[in-house]
């Protein structure tokens, strides 16, 4: 009785698993039987890559998605085609008034006839994703603003989940964004810090939801992290002052450094670009290496059931377990990368401020 | 580019659509939403230091008014002191004085009372003497005349007299 106590939680669930894993033991397996060799790189790159239409699952060999609509500028007529990307057929092979879906070119709509792509402005998987993302801030933020404005400041501070945001944007808002960019400058910088802070958390962690409202791998594909890198480098040199440019042209070093042959300033001028490329690289690496490993590890799980229903059944046990520790990293990444790439935004904006020159 | 996957390499579109979504999101939230917080925030930090530094004043002045009090308690006791002392002395004082007062006052009465009563004794003595005086002028006027009638009647006169004279108050 007292050794059951003392027996692990995760060592008890086993057995659990297992019966549940060997339950579904006998749909995959026979399905494993019919279907070809499993291409992981395709399966784990499919579900990370944009996509015309939102893909939900697959039964008995039929694709079950959400069409999307796609919206292309014909190069042939100048005219903008807009329609939903069903008409791509059922298995997207299909062409729809000239335009088609080149599978050899990343899957993205192509013209016939035409070799360049058209202007493709379609709402994808990731659009609607970062759509359903932004109505979700919104919701709750203006939530938020609203108990502020029915109250005054006698009232008692907020609790549950007003109280939890509050303290949420006034850590990032004082702790990290004032205290990087100092007390002078930092109210300029606020509202775009906190709300690439918010959008990245929020998109972070409903790319780590595997159904519908989420799982789009919005912050894993680099188009997003590119912008917002290109925003932060905007906002550092052309709101940079005066000592931030001399520090680069002119930087405090030895004069053979910087004069005749430029040394410094070339590697400073190098450094303007580097820090907005690491800001682009991290977020996205991080991101899709979480996103990556979490597919990989459930491909575990149909890659060993073709092999047999013992090994399936153990090691998809074993992935499971892998998947959920996983998924706990990630909820901590989906934070750790948001609050990194706000604060060396916040930091290299703060940079770009110097208050005088070192002597 | 196009072997690469397609999250590797930036899309025009996922750009336009990110950047619209983005600006939209950063123009109402940086308008409504963090304003209100930030702002709700900064303020309640302000009233709460307004009220710390007003219950510290306040504290420093109730302080201070006990302060005073206690003086103005202590100087009243003080106060107190003394007058009940001075009160009893006075007291004391009047006591005293009423007393000699009356002491002297009932020897004055009782020393008139004395020159009074020499007074009568004199009177009373003078009445007696002259009417002692007068009694004796009449005995012996009326002893001269008896005594020149007759020896017998004489004697018997002024025994009579006498006996009249002592019956007679």
């Amino acid at each position: 009785m007292r050794k059951r106590i003392h027996t692990p939680g995760l060592l008890r669930l086993l057995p659990a698993l297992l019966a549940v894993a060997l339950l579904f033991a006998a749909t995959p397996l026979r399905a494993a039987e019919e279907k070809a060799e499993i291409d992981v790189k395709e399966a784990v790159l499919g579900h990370m890559s944009d996509a015309y239409d939102w893909h939900i699952t697959t039964w008995n060999g039929h694709h079950v998605s959400i069409p999307l609509p796609v919206i292309v500028r014909s190069q042939r007529d100048g005219r903008w085609h807009v329609f939903s990307s069903a008409r791509f057929g059922h298995d997207g092979k299909e062409t729809y008034e000239g335009f088609y879906i080149d599978e050899e070119r990343q899957g993205k709509v192509y013209e016939r006839g035409y070799d360049a792509r058209p202007w493709d402005i379609s709402i994808t998987k990731d659009v609607v994703q970062i759509w359903i993302n932004i109505v979700i801030l919104l919701v709750v933020f203006l939530t938020c603003a609203r108990w502020y404005r029915k109250r005054n400041v006698q009232d008692a501070a907020p609790g549950g989940f007003v109280g939890m945001m509050e303290v949420l944007v006034v850590a990032i808002n004082d702790d990290l964004i004032k205290a990087s960019i100092g007390e002078k400058h930092y109210r300029r910088y606020a509202p775009y810090l906190l709300t690439v802070f918010f959008f990245l958390l929020v998109t972070n962690l409903m790319g780590l939801i595997p159904i519908f409202p989420g799982g789009a791998n919005v912050t894993g594909n680099i188009t997003i992290t590119f912008l917002f890198a290109t925003i932060t480098f905007l906002f550092i040199n052309l709101l940079g002052n005066r000592e931030y440019w001399k520090e680069i042209f002119w930087p405090d070093v030895p004069t053979w450094m910087k004069c005749p042959v430029p040394l410094m300033p070339v590697i400073e001028l190098f450094g303007i670009f580097t820090k907005p490329f690491a800001l682009m690289v991290r977020l996205f690496a991080n991101m899709l290496a979480g996103h990556a490993i979490i597919l990989s590890l459930t491909c575990v799980i149909f890659i060993t059931w073709q092999v047999n229903a013992l090994v399936g059944t153990s090691l998809s046990a074993v992935s499971f377990l892998m998947i959920l520790f996983m998924d706990l990293l990630e909820l901590l990444v989906a934070f750790i990368q948001a609050y990194v790439f706000t604060m060396l935004s916040a930091v290299f904006i703060g940079m770009s401020l110097p208050e005088h020159h070192k002597a | 580019m196009q072997n690469m996957p397609s999250i590797l390499t930036p899309d025009f579109g996922l750009l336009f659509w990110m950047l619209l979504a983005f600006l939209v999101v950063l123009f109402v939230l940086a308008k409504f939403a963090f304003p209100a917080i930030t702002g709700a925030v900064e303020e309640r930090k302000r009233f709460i230091d307004e009220s710390l530094k007003n219950a510290r004043e306040a504290n420093e002045r109730l302080a201070t008014i006990e302060a005073k009090s206690a003086q103005l308690l202590k100087e009243a006791r003080e106060q107190q002191a003394q007058i009940l002392q001075e009160a009893k002395r006075t007291g004391e004082n009047i006591i005293a004085e009423a007393r000699a007062k009356a002491q002297a006052e009932g020897r004055k009465d009782l020393e008139a009372a004395k020159a009074q009563i020499a007074v009568e004794k004199e009177n009373a003595l003078r009445d007696i003497r002259s009417q002692v005086v007068g009694l004796s002028l009449q005995i012996a006027e009326k002893v001269v005349r008896g005594s020149l009638a007759d020896d017998k009647a004489q004697q018997a006169y002024i025994e009579r007299l006498l006996a009249e004279q002592t019956q007679q108050p």
